[in-house]
């Protein structure tokens, strides 16, 4: 069986929030028609809401005449996300955990956790101002099929 | 002067985009529980106005019991559980209890990475956290 054509988008947007609704939308519609799970494209519907908040917010600091470009790939097997900012960069080590101590109620800092805990691969660039995320593919054995819920 | 009118009425219409209300309220017995309307909760914006109308509700009683009815929500980005947090830390400083029902498996999970379950009582419908708030009383 041949593989599927890689599914590949580049886009730069503004630095706004909602600004991401549009190429949310179709990547989305295209992870659905792929057949990916419910919970994958849950999975990333996050983690890319969280990684273009960040950048908007931490990465270009709210400013709207920087701008911030997605990249993304789906293939059979996988969906893998780029989200670039024009910021100087930050060190993710540098990030406390938010489920530690008095973290847990801070009103902030959740967001790279979330995209951490929903991708299964997340790296970045030396600078610090490229998110790199992958997400396979949740493959089932036949027997847990009976028992999916997407 | 009929032609203004004409226009402006086109203008009016065009711009009067009716505004849904982001939470609908009900005062029940030992509680007020508040809906979240919305399906999707993302938007900077959106989360302000939730604040401000959440916030409004909770400083017109002296002492407050809430529920907050996840029943609509099927996503929402972190930013939110940061508003949880506010609105918990208000409803305590006015001696009140703050319960949340009826959210999702996939919200929940989310609840449950960030350990924020170790911070709110979450119950499966409103039944139970009415119940709990009761028991506490």
């Amino acid at each position: 069986m041949a593989s599927k054509t890689p599914n590949n988008c580049s886009v730069v947007l503004e630095s706004k929030p909602a600004a991401v609704a549009g190429v949310c939308e179709q990547l989305l519609s295209k992870l659905k028609s792929c057949n990916f799970s419910r919970k994958d494209i849950f999975a990333v519907h996050l983690a890319l809401e969280e990684a273009f908040i960040n950048a908007v917010r931490h990465g270009n600091k709210m400013d709207p005449s920087k701008q911030i470009k997605i990249d993304y790939s789906i293939s059979n097997d996988k969906i893998e996300i780029s989200v670039a900012d024009e910021g100087s960069g930050f060190k993710p080590n540098s990030v406390p955990d938010p489920r530690c101590g008095e973290n847990i109620y801070k009103t902030d800092g959740r967001g790279l956790f979330l995209i951490s805990s929903y991708m299964d691969v997340v790296d970045f660039n030396k600078a610090g101002n490229c998110i790199h995320m992958v997400r396979f593919v949740q493959k089932l054995k036949s027997t847990d099929k009976t028992k999916r819920n997407g | 002067m009929y032609h203004f009118g004409v226009t402006l009425s086109f203008f009016m219409e065009f711009v009067m985009v009716p505004i849904k209300p982001r939470i609908s309220v009900e005062y029940a017995e030992n509680a007020t529980i508040v809906t979240f309307t919305d399906e999707k909760i993302l938007e900077e914006r959106d989360i302000q106005a939730l604040q401000e109308s959440i916030m409004s509700v909770i400083e017109q009683a002296d002492h407050l019991n809430m529920i907050l009815d996840f029943c609509n929500v099927s996503f929402l980005s972190s930013a939110v559980l940061g508003l949880l947090i506010r609105i918990s830390k208000k409803v305590y400083e006015r001696q009140g209890q703050l319960k949340l029902c009826k959210i999702n498996p996939k919200i929940y999970e989310i609840f449950k990475i960030t350990r924020l379950t170790n911070i709110f009582d979450i119950y499966p419908d409103l039944k139970s956290a009415a119940e709990s708030l009761s028991a506490s009383d």
